[in-house]
């Protein structure tokens, strides 16, 4: 027997969770991402201690000097849940593809002139190492930080920065091959104007509080970064020089920032606006960060830009400044 | 010299290489033990992280494409599922409850695999195993999401669903699957990798989702069907690292076997004890049956464990022993479980029932050694009385398994009359098990189990009730109070099936849909 069951019209009993009811002013049609993200982490009757970390619960917000009265206060202006997150992501590569397959298809990576292709491979390809970092980072933050509102985006970002770490590798072993990642890590490792920016990231892996984490990664590291050598350099100076089918090749991670600092925005404007406790710990962690992080940047930048790396940095500096101000914290 | 240099190519396997663990560098300004502090505590003796063989090679651009597809096609499915009120197409209403028992019990286990997996995917040394749980930290997600938003169709129009996650974190059945996870997280990050990549995911999977899926299909289920497809395909790289595992550690080094041994024992066993909630879904909860419990455990653990087990020989390990008692156990466990869900029907946030005449029957002839003899007789008897209007609910509270947490529901290996009780005097205190198994966990690790929150003792103490009661009021009514902690709605998300809202509305909206149609 078929039943035509469209036919049917019924008067559904709620619409939506309780708990997702309780955080959005009653019984009303909740979108995937809330019904997504609210309450999903365990707050309460936690069985046993992390024997890894005993001082505190298996989530716990005292990991965080940050206080909230609540962590769903956060909120991603993208509303990535899973299946989002993954769309956006595929159209992304797709386009990413296409980019590869032209520059590849007409050999413009040849075409290159050999000083800034030598340029190009100097500067990005030990980035990806940083993107490596990130990932560590991302996953710390996810897996030690409180709240899905606060932790969810990170897996993501997480997978992002290993994306990145992978189109990075991409882009050496297009313009150059399997040699030149050797040589990259070789100076991440001893060459003398990559040390502060290592430097940089291995301290930030033994950061125990995860929202300072998110500060020296996402805020600070990841917003001086992208402006410089994605914006700047990449889609400005070296495409002035000829090198417009790079910029193709990193068009990912320009779009990303793009899309991604308006999350970091966001929970950065969150959690100051709580109180002026917040506000004057980012401001601190904020400012200490962003020194030590245009400092380790400055030799990055003269491998594209030589004398003229101190003028662009501190421009760039100066729109991270205005960047955060309008996010709430002043610098 | 302008001579163009034929490049190198790389073999898939180093082209993953160098797009995973390639990234990985040795820091110097750092110590390593500072980077990864919690890789040592346990004992796993890991002498060269590089020994590690990719499990799959997915970049995370083919990751995304692929996911993004699957995606596309499951959402496309759930909504029209929930605009044609698919729901309607299930077997009958009871099969409903099997989803609730899903979405309180196992969602919000699959969200803490996710956080338990981005855990692992910090903390271990080696590059190679942290992208491999990285990116089932980010399955994971999806598989807590993709069962909320196809369930979420299913709490619009039925109860017990409608506050699941706090229900997760206090009703007294969920603190079992709750606890199962909170030990697994809580232990290292390589005791996580065996109780939930290994354990969980490559031994006692098949027990866990296939039952749900298959049940869910044959029971007109094609929200849940769908997403238990989708979710297939991650299983199988789950599955895949869960082994890789086992054998990178083994490889390693001779110590590192007793310790993994001890583990698979541990955790095979808290698996077992969680599928409870399942053998009873299956036996008598699915409307339509697919197999039974018993046939369940037969095929997928003793023939394809024991065939699993085999293989891992050659590194010495030998199947856990609990095996034999589960053995035991295997025409009892549903029946058992599902008795004292009846009794405790009012306290549940799902229906109960006995089960009808040719459902019986069907159990006879799964069950022959057991379920005329134990079973039959007391299922009767409750028909018999709640026909005369004596639906029988205890009001008292059992007494939990201080490891497992399951009431002391189970019999003695071998002699299904008679209670299993043991016990343990620790630090002044007596702890109470269901079993030697459960017994022996606490041994090993009583600093830990001494913390377990026991829905029961914490009733007793008080920390169930709602904020600003007072137990010592007249006519204070601790049942209902614990109720309204749990956010358990008396009347509709519990009691018997018969009578219900939810048999009700269904027959009522099923009806219009035969008359219209
Ligand atoms: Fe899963
Ligand atoms: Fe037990």
């Amino acid at each position: 027997m078929h039943i035509d069951l469209r036919t049917v019209s019924i008067k559904p009993l709620r619409q939506t969770f309780d708990h997702v009811a309780r955080r959005i002013g009653g019984d009303k049609p909740a979108s995937r991402y809330q019904e997504g993200t609210f309450d999903l982490q365990a707050t309460a009757n936690f069985h046993y201690r992390p024997t890894w970390d005993p001082q505190h619960e298996i989530f716990d917000p005292s990991r965080s000097a940050i206080r909230m009265a609540d962590w769903y206060a956060f909120k991603d202006p993208r509303q990535f849940y899973y299946g989002a997150y993954a769309l956006a992501r595929a159209k992304q590569q797709d386009t990413a593809e296409g980019n590869f397959d032209f520059v590849e298809g007409r050999g413009l990576a040849d075409e290159l002139p050999a000083a800034l292709r030598d340029t190009v491979l100097k500067l990005l390809v030990p980035l990806r190492h940083v993107a490596w970092g990130s990932n560590m980072n991302n996953a710390a933050i996810c897996a030690y930080g409180y709240g899905t509102a606060f932790t969810q985006p990170c897996v993501y970002q997480a997978m992002d920065q290993l994306g990145i770490a992978q189109y990075l590798t991409r882009i050496g072993l297009l313009l150059g091959d399997v040699d030149v990642l050797d040589e990259a890590k070789a100076a991440w490792m001893d060459d003398g104007a990559w040390q502060g920016l290592r430097r940089y990231v291995e301290d930030s892996f033994v950061l125990k509080d995860p929202f300072e984490l998110y500060v020296a990664q996402n805020v600070v590291l990841d917003g001086l970064l992208y402006p410089l050598v994605y914006e700047t350099v990449i889609d400005g100076v070296l495409s002035a020089r000829g090198g417009t089918a790079v910029a193709m090749l990193t068009r990912f991670m320009t779009d990303w920032f793009g899309e991604t600092r308006k999350w970091v925005d966001a929970t950065v404007k969150t959690a100051a606006a709580e109180s002026a406790d917040n506000k004057a710990l980012l401001e601190k962690w904020i400012a200490r960060w962003r020194d030590r992080a245009a400092g380790a940047l400055l030799p990055v930048a003269r491998i594209a830009l030589q004398e003229g790396a101190d003028a662009v940095l501190a421009e760039v500096v100066q729109q991270f400044n205005a960047r955060l101000a309008k996010a709430g914290v002043a610098l | 010299m302008d001579m163009q240099v034929a490049k190198k190519k790389l073999g898939l396997k180093e082209k993953y290489q160098v797009m995973t663990r390639g990234l990985d560098w040795e820091p110097s300004y750092q110590k390593k033990e500072d980077i990864y502090p919690y890789a040592s505590y346990e004992g796993i003796k890991i002498h060269d992280w590089d020994k590690w063989e990719d499990p799959f090679r997915l970049t995370m651009d083919a990751y995304w494409k692929y996911q993004a597809e699957k995606e596309r096609k499951l959402y496309a499915i759930i909504d029209a599922y929930a605009q044609n009120n698919g729901h309607l197409n299930v077997t009958d209403a009871r099969y409903i409850n099997t989803v609730k028992l899903f979405l309180t019990g196992v969602s919000p286990l699959e969200y803490m695999a996710h956080r338990g997996f981005a855990h692992a995917g910090r903390a271990f040394p080696g590059a190679g195993p942290r992208v491999a749980c990285l990116m089932q930290s980010l399955d994971e997600i999806r598989h807590a999401q993709t069962q909320i938003h196809a369930l979420s169709n299913f709490n619009k129009h039925y109860n017990g669903l409608h506050d699941f996650r706090h229900m997760h974190d206090r009703v007294w059945y969920l603190s079992v699957p709750k606890s199962f996870f909170d030990d697994a997280v809580t232990a290292g990050p390589f005791e996580f990798m065996v109780a939930i990549g290994f354990s969980f995911e490559y031994v006692l999977t098949n027990l866990l989702f296939v039952p749900f899926v298959s049940g869910a299909a044959y029971n007109g289920d094609m929200g849940t069907m769908t997403f238990g497809f989708s979710a297939q395909s991650d299983e199988a790289r789950h599955m895949t690292l869960g082994l890789e595992v086992i054998k990178f550690i083994l490889e390693q080094d001779p110590d590192n076997l007793p310790i993994v041994q001890r583990w698979i024992d541990k955790w095979t066993w808290r698996g077992y004890r969680v599928l409870t909630l399942v053998a009873m879904m299956m036996d008598y909860m699915l409307p339509k049956r697919t197999m039974s419990w018993k046939e369940a455990w037969e095929v997928y653990f003793e023939e394809n464990g024991g065939a699993l087990f085999k293989d891992l020989a050659r590194y010495g390990i030998t199947m856990p022993r609990c095996a034999e008692t589960i053995a035991l156990e295997k025409d009892h466990l549903s029946h058992q479980a599902w008795g004292t869900f009846y009794n405790y029907g009012a306290a549940a946030a799902f229906h109960t029932w006995v089960p009808e005449k040719e459902e019986m029957d069907w159990l006879a002839a799964k069950y022959p050694q057991s379920f005329d003899k134990y079973y039959r007789p007391r299922l009767e008897f409750w028909r018999e009385q709640a026909a005369k209007g004596n639906r029988f609910y205890n009001k008292t509270l059992p007494m939990l398994c201080q490891t497992c947490q399951i009431p002391m529901l189970f019999t003695e290996p071998g002699d299904p009359t008679k209670i299993c009780y043991r016990e343990v005097d620790y630090q002044g205190s007596k702890y109470h098990f269901c079993s030697d198994h459960c017994k022996e966990i606490f041994e090993h690790e009583p600093e830990k189990y001494v913390q377990s929150w026991l829905p029961v003792h914490q009733i007793y103490q008080g920390s169930c009730f709602p904020e600003g009661t007072d137990p010592s009021a007249e006519g204070f009514d601790p049942l209902a109070a614990v109720l309204q902690y749990y956010h358990l709605e008396f009347g509709r998300d519990n009691l018997d099936f018969e009578g219900s809202e939810d048999q009700k509305n269904f027959d009522l909206w099923r009806g219009q849909a035969t008359k219209n149609g």
